[in-house]
Formats: structure tokens, sequence, C-alpha cells
């Protein structure tokens, strides 16, 4: 009996050793994957020519990612610059200003807007954000505007950045102790004077880590910035044309376009791209969040 | 002076949470009298009849169930998946470990990879090994994407069990492994939690399963069967030029919309039961 339970417990702790392992490992394979489906297209074509070039034509078998980029950084900048104040102004007033109570009835309205999935949030776009742009908006800057633009693409997808914003912002402020606050009253300083020269200066590489995750959700958004940003493949020149941003390019092509090898592998390569990025935006940010977490933890 | 500042500053702070809630009344006010009008029961009872994207009669059982299905599975493949990382990673070793904080380290990077990598990852995995679009690639690839979520609110949870209760039973001559499963009993609200949040997340997301998938008019009766899913049926019929189907698409958007809430309201129940009951 007992050499069977030892037996139980040996097979237990190995499985669970061995799955832990190739979690560990899947994040490479990911990668790994997508760098070997994306090579096809590496080798035909120069890497800087394919990042620089605007001519997107798969037929004639050129592949110019760069009205792609230039759309999706245009879309995050347009979200990251609204979602910010909001969502700092909030978080520091949340943990700064409000009661327990007033904390208490925002916590589920922060976590109902993360749990809106990205096609409802594509769909009130369309309905509203997309309209009110071509009606209200767009005819005192522009000739003409559908709508369907980079604007109608950094407002929803703010909106969709403002509960990720707040979240990190509320833990990164309660992070900071007590005792600095308290010095600074102390001293004469008002709440928003120690707000302005403690807590926010104390937490500034926290603030940056939560704009770099924002930033990262952002560029991988997908369905809701597809639904209402028009969808042309040309380098918008104002805020009121369509874009068309990497994730939007992949969904509405891949699966459909496999009869032309380098179309697919051209495609992938822009899944490798948007995976190199945000790998790379969400490791800075979550290293800088765990040292923030360490220091006040001890 | 100080005291202007001090008060300017507060009514913007007031104005912007006061701006969050009401986009969030904006939003549901805008989903919920957009569809209420064309929201019927055979809309949730009935399988799309012939003609349907012309507007003729019949419903959109199958993207319902079809969510459900493939939902379902990705959550038993993430629990698989994940309730064993997180017991290893907490009880197996040491508090301050290396190997422990990368493992979470790498999770939280799967974390914030886009589902539409990986969808397109999935997707180009399934070709590679000539698999079609079905319920079986939907599971797996909506597994990867909230194998993470569930990882990190169970550590979480995990992290918070006292080290007594595992003393205590280890004490009583029991293995590891047997501690093991008391300590599961211990998180089972923890786990309800993450699962429900996990499932909010796998059901309204559509890049996923844009490709691997599929669609289909019927319900799936075999894991390589295509299936149809609540997002997808939103983005299909909202494109369509008949405004008959174009309703239909606000219809099942207050369907999805009703179903995230329910999950919500219940992980906060959930969620506060486990802190009423903690040692």
């Amino acid at each position: 009996m007992i050499r069977f339970r030892l037996f139980k417990d040996k097979t237990a702790r190995l499985t669970m050793l061995g799955i832990t392992i190739f979690s560990l490992f899947f994040l490479l394979l990911i990668g790994i994957g997508l760098f070997y489906m994306s090579l096809p297209i590496l080798r035909e074509k120069n890497i800087w020519t394919l990042l620089t070039s605007a001519n997107w034509k798969p037929f004639k078998g050129e592949f110019g990612f760069l009205p792609y980029i230039i759309s999706t950084l245009h879309v995050t900048f347009i979200a990251i610059v609204i979602a910010l104040p909001f969502s700092l102004l909030t978080s520091i007033y949340l943990i700064e200003y409000a009661s327990k109570r007033v904390n208490n009835f925002f916590s589920p309205i922060v976590d109902l807007l993360s749990g809106i999935p990205p096609v409802i949030y594509g769909v009130w776009g369309t309905l509203t954000i997309v309209p009110f742009i071509s009606e209200k908006i767009a005819p005192h800057f522009v000739e003409f505007s559908t709508g369907y633009s980079v604007l109608a693409g950094g407002i929803v997808l703010s909106v969709m950045i403002i509960p990720l914003l707040i979240s990190i912002f509320c833990e990164v402020f309660s992070a900071i102790p007590n005792e600095m606050r308290e010095a600074s009253l102390s001293l004469g300083a008002t709440k928003w004077q120690t707000v302005k020269k403690i807590v926010l200066r104390k937490s500034m590489p926290g603030i940056v880590a939560a704009i770099a995750l924002a930033v990262s959700r952002a560029f991988g958004e997908t369905i809701a910035v597809l639904m209402v940003c028009g969808n042309i493949p040309i380098i918008p020149s104002s805020i009121f044309d369509a874009c068309y941003p990497l994730p939007a390019l992949i969904a509405n092509n891949y699966g459909e376009m496999l009869s032309i090898p380098s179309y697919e592998s051209a495609l992938m390569m822009a899944a490798f791209l948007l995976f190199i990025i945000i790998v790379f935006f969400n490791a800075i940010s979550r290293l800088i969040l765990n040292r923030i977490e360490r220091r006040y933890q001890v | 002076m100080k005291l202007l500042e001090e008060k300017i500053f507060k009514s913007l702070m007031l104005f912007s949470a006061f701006a969050i809630i009401s986009i969030l009344g904006f939003i549901l006010f805008t989903i919920v009298s957009k569809g209420f009008a064309s929201l019927s029961w055979d809309m949730v009872s009935k399988l799309p009849g012939g003609g349907f994207y012309l507007g003729k009669e019949g419903g959109i059982l199958n993207a319902i169930l079809g969510s459900f299905y493939i939902v379902i599975g990705a959550v038993l493949l993430a629990l698989v998946l994940s309730i064993p990382v997180t017991m290893y990673i907490n009880f197996y070793l040491p508090k301050r470990s290396f190997f422990a904080d990368t493992v979470r380290f790498s999770f939280d990077i799967l974390f914030g990879i886009p589902s539409i990598v990986y969808g397109a990852f999935g997707f180009a995995v399934m070709i590679y090994f000539g698999l079609k679009a079905s319920l079986f690639g939907g599971i797996v690839v909506v597994g990867m994407l909230i194998t993470p979520i569930i990882m990190r609110s169970l550590d979480e949870v995990a992290r918070l069990v006292p080290k007594e209760l595992s003393e205590a039973s280890l004490s009583l001559g029991a293995t590891k492994y047997e501690v093991i499963k008391v300590i599961i009993r211990q998180l089972l609200p923890g786990i309800t939690t993450a699962v429900l949040l996990a499932i909010g997340r796998g059901i309204g997301d559509a890049a996923t399963v844009l490709f691997t998938a599929g669609y289909t008019d019927n319900i799936p009766t075999s894991l390589s069967h295509p299936v149809a899913t609540l997002p997808l049926a939103i983005f299909f019929q909202l494109g369509s030029p008949s405004e008959e189907v174009q309703n239909r698409a606000y219809a099942a958007a207050l369907i999805l919309t009703i179903i995230i809430l329910v999950l919500s309201l219940s992980a906060r129940y959930f969620s506060r039961k486990l802190s009423k009951n903690k040692i």
C-alpha cells in the first residue's frame, strides 16, 4: 500500500514537472514556428525592403508592409493619447481620494469593461463612433470621410485599453508606502501636491510599464479595429482616412490565399512581427512590474 | 493657488471617472437598444433555416451551442495544463525559486500574446498536419488563449494558501500528492472564478476561431466537424448588405453581451465567497 502511494506521488510529481517544462518551452515554440514559416519570404526578399516598401500587390509578388505598420502605429498612438489621461486621473482618484465604497462600486465596472468581447466593441464602434465621425467631426476638417478611419479605430481601442491601464495603475499606486505620503502631507503639502511630487514620481517606472503593456495590447487587437478602420492598404494621410493595421491584414486574408505560397509566408511574417514586438514590450513591462512588487513586499 | 490646483485636478478626476462609467453605460445601452428589437425566441432556439442569410427564418442556435462546445473543451484542456503547473511551482518548489519565477514570467508573456497570433499559428500548424477547420482546432487554439489566464489567477490564489495547511497534512503522513489533493479542494472557489473569467474571454474571442473552427449552419457531432461561434455569427451577419440580417447581428451581439454579463457577475460572486472562507 505505502509502495503504491509513493509510486503515485512520484508519478504525479514527474507529470507536473513535465507539463511545467513543456509550458516553459511553448513560447519559444510559437516564436520558432512563426519564424520558420516566414522564412520563404525572407529568403526571397530583403527584410529592409519588406518593412519600408508601400507596395502591397500579392499577386505580383510585391509585399510592402509599410502601410500596415504605419496604420498600426497611428491607431495605437491615438488610443494611448486618449486613454492615458482618463485612466491616470481615474486611478489617482480611486487610490488617493475615493472611499472604499466608491472603489467597490468601481471595480465591477472596470471588470466589465475588460470583459466585453472585442466583437461587441466593434459593433458599438460601427453603430456610434463611425457615424459620429463621418457626420459630426470629419466635415469640419476634410471634405469627405466614411467614418471608417484611423480615428474610429483609435477611439474604440482606447476604450478597450482603459480597464487594463486602470488596473495596473491602481496596483502601482497602492504599492507606494503610506509613510511617504504622510511625510509629504505633514510638511504642509496638499493632497494633489503629494500625488504630483511623490506618488507619480515614485511610480514612474510602473506607469511606463503599464503603457508598454497597453501598447502591446493595442498592437494585437484584431476584430474590433478591423470592423471600424476601413481596411484600405494605403498610408493614411489624415486621421479621417481609412487604414489597415497588421492584425486586420492577417485576419482578412489568411485562410483564403493559401494557393500563393509567398503570400502565406508574408502573412506569417506579419504574425511573426507582431509576436516579436509584443513579446518584447511585455517582457520589459513585466520585468519592471515584478521589480516594483518585490521591492515593496519585503 | 495651491488650493485652486487641487480643485481643478479633483474635478478632472471626477470627470474622467464619470466618463468611464458613462462609456460602459453607453456601450450597454447601444447594444441593448439595437439588439432588443430583433431578439426573439427563435433566435436562440432554432438553427438557421433555408434563406436565413437573406433574412428568412431561423436562429443562431448553431453559434450559441458551438461557442459553448469550444469553450468547454478549451477550459478542460486549460485546466489539465494549468493546475499541474500551478501546483508544481507553488508547492513543490521553494518560495524564492528562479525556476518558478521563470515559469510565471513566461505565462505572463503568453498572456499578452494577442489572439490573432494564436489563431494564425494554430491554423498554420493545422495545415502542416493536414487538419481542416474543426471543433478540435477551435478547442486547442482557444485552450492556448485561456491557459495563461487560468494559470495566472490560480497562481494568485495558490500563493495565499497558508503553509500550515500542507504542513498539517504532511505531519499526518500524507504524501505530497495527497497534500495537493487537499489543497485543490481548498482552491475550488478560486478555480471556479478563474474558469468563469476564462469562459468569458474564450467565448467572446473571434480572432482565434476565425481560421481554426470554421463556420457551419449545423451543430457539430464530431471533433472533426467545423463549428459556428457567436462572435463570428455577429461578425459575418454584420457584413451582410441586408438590413434584416444586420439586425440579427445586433440581436446576436445582445445575446453574447448577456452571456458575458452573467459570467462576470457570477465570477464576482464566487470570488467574494472565496475571500469569506479564507483561513
